[in-house]
């Protein structure tokens, strides 16, 4: 990087007229530059603002009881906005019980286990993974995996756990890729000490690698959890679209839900712009961009905190 | 169980498990040709489609696709270049650098819906662009923004140090050094962080719906102020909006889809791997 200023500030004291309009037009290039860094500033802004001002509507003219409450049915002018949430929490919660022990596992084979060439083979077919568009696996959740769920004996193929099981795999390749980072980061010492001492391989990994590579394997969580609840196509196609709170039960994962993101992209083309409907979809907006906002905040917080662990650490 | 049978088993388990997670996606892609391959033909790539969507092929949508494909990378690349050079070369270790990565960070996080809401709100209603190319590419532009970036990023950082001492030692200002002797050793892996960013623009669903995408049009657009129709769109259209439509069709435009973004990812990697192996320092 360049930042020594006493190398930027050395040319002769005198420039020539030529070498002085060289360096104005310099100045713009490098204020452009500038500007370009903050604009990532300013357009999270300005996507808060446009959410607010689109959005902010619907919490006055909306009670908040009426927000609060348990239905979702905007043709009532009902707003509840709780079942939407306990959908994508449902939801959410079922993809990363599911992707988490997956992708660590996966991320320890491929790091402490896995002979080279199928490293190399494995590798690039996980981040195939992640092209994949989530429409595509949506479509296939729809015509192949559903099917299968209902045979399996839920009362219908368009489920919360459909949609978990989609969002799972739609997740692994970013658990993947930061626990196999963080997997990477632990010390060879590590492992040599706890193998010199007579553990096996299993003992190492468990025991030692793993426990070391906590605060990684904690990020990945929270990102994968952030990937999640923001998905909206292949959710909106195999979670059944049902705005209703599935009743606390053993089968609660076998019923139909309605995501916050569902709702917004299959209720937006229909309602008229700055109708009270528009307005709370707006709002649901809000609600996922906070959402988001915080556990992005999160995590990269965490990542900050981990490196600095770990240098003062070695 | 001894140790030894207790470790044997765990690595056992532990692959076991490892192919859960790589066989599904050799399946899916497998079962999308499977089905899909059949009924590919030069006329299903290059109509409209006809009789209420259920005949015919998937012409403008997949040049619907193409428009956006490029309109996002004219949205997207400058700001993210730009953006990348002041990370990677004149950013300080200060406050105002840690928020400038805070906001990538949110904006890589930020749902694709929400992304959608904020092209209606800013691009369709409040600039008037209405619901047209334009305004769909910036929305996607804006979404690729984050992998952009931070690959453009890594690949300023990967040109050596040295090359910069060098060049400033021999008088070149900070600009000129970054113009002739960092960007252009850097110009592979900024084009494969471009690249990628586009494949995961082409395949978005989400930003385009209500900022570009048209249920059935099958006259091709005429300006960038035009709605078009789109692939990703036109399968979600044609798998649960059109009853009685075809399985096949619906195979056809996924597995259509799919080859189109994985080989915008394949021609990143492809890239990414050659630069490697043929980077000198």
């Amino acid at each position: 990087m360049l930042k020594t200023e006493q190398v930027a500030s050395l040319p002769a004291a005198h420039p020539a007229p030529a070498a002085r309009r060289r360096r104005s037009g310099e100045w713009w290039i490098e204020q452009l530059i500038r500007g370009a860094g903050l604009s990532t500033i300013v357009i999270i802004g300005l996507i808060f603002l446009f959410l607010l001002r689109e959005g902010l509507p619907a919490f006055v003219r909306i009670s908040p009881l009426n927000l609060l409450g348990v239905r979702w049915y905007p043709i009532e002018e009902l707003y509840g906005l709780l079942p939407l949430l306990v959908g994508s929490l449902l939801v959410t919660v079922g993809a990363v019980v599911i992707a988490v022990p997956l992708g660590l596992i996966t991320a320890i084979y491929l790091g402490e286990i896995a002979p080279l060439w199928q490293r190399e083979l494995l590798k690039p077919l996980i981040e195939v993974l992640a092209g994949i568009p989530s429409i595509v696996l949506g479509f296939l959740g729809w015509v192949a995996l559903a099917p299968l769920v209902q045979q399996a004996g839920a009362p219908t193929g368009l489920t919360a756990f459909t949609g978990a099981l989609i969002l799972a795999y739609m997740s692994l390749p970013t658990i993947i890729s930061i626990s196999e980072d963080a997997l990477y980061a632990v010390p060879k010492e590590y492992r040599d000490a706890a193998l010199a001492i007579g553990a096996t391989e299993w003992q190492t990994i468990w025991r030692v690698v793993v426990p070391a590579a906590r605060s990684g394997i904690v990020i990945a969580t929270v990102l994968g959890i952030g990937r999640a609840i923001g998905e909206t196509m292949a959710v909106m196609m195999v979670t059944g679209n049902a705005a209703n709170i599935p009743a606390l039960a053993t089968g609660m994962f076998f019923q139909p839900v309605r995501t916050m993101t569902a709702t917004i992209a299959a209720e937006m083309g229909e309602v008229a712009q700055g109708s009270l409907h528009y307005q709370a979809l707006f709002a649901i907006g809000i609600v996922l961009f906070l959402l988001t906002f915080a556990i992005n905040s999160l995590a990269s917080m965490l990542i900050g905190g981990g490196k600095q662990q770990r240098s003062n650490q070695l | 169980m001894t140790r030894q049978q207790t470790n044997r088993l765990a690595k056992i388990a532990i692959s076991l498990v490892a192919a859960l997670v790589v066989l599904p996606i050799v399946l899916v892609i497998s079962y999308v040709v499977y089905n899909g391959i059949g009924v590919i033909s030069w006329e299903f790539l290059f109509t409209a489609p006809r009789n209420g969507m259920r005949e015919g092929g998937i012409w403008p949508a997949l040049l619907g696709t193409v428009f956006l494909t490029f309109g996002t990378a004219i949205a997207a690349f400058p700001l993210a270049i730009a953006t990348a050079i002041y990370l990677a070369e004149y950013a300080g270790d200060n406050r105002l650098t840690r928020w400038v990565r805070l906001a990538i960070v949110n904006l890589a996080g930020i749902p694709s819906i929400v992304y959608g809401l904020f092209g209606l709100g800013a691009f369709v209603l409040f600039l008037k662009l209405g619901t047209s190319i334009v305004a769909g590419s910036l929305t996607l532009g804006l979404m690729t923004l984050p992998v952009v970036i931070s690959t453009a990023e890594e690949a300023l950082l990967a040109v050596p140090q040295e090359f910069r001492t060098v060049s400033l030692s021999l008088g070149a200002t900070r600009w000129q050094t970054i113009r002739h002797q960092v960007l252009p050793h850097a110009l592979p892996g900024i084009i494969t962080g471009i690249i990628l960013g586009l494949g995961r623009a082409a395949g978005e669903t989400a930003p385009i719906l209500f900022t570009v995408a048209a249920f059935y049009l099958p006259e091709l657009p005429r300006s960038i102020f035009d709605q078009t129709m789109a692939l990703p769109y036109h399968l979600y259209v044609i798998s649960t909006q059109v009853p009685g439509m075809p399985l096949s069709l619906q195979y056809g435009t996924a597995l259509v889809l799919l080859l189109v973004v994985l080989s915008l990812t394949l021609v990143a990697t492809v890239l990414r791997t050659r630069m490697r192996r043929r980077r000198q320092w």
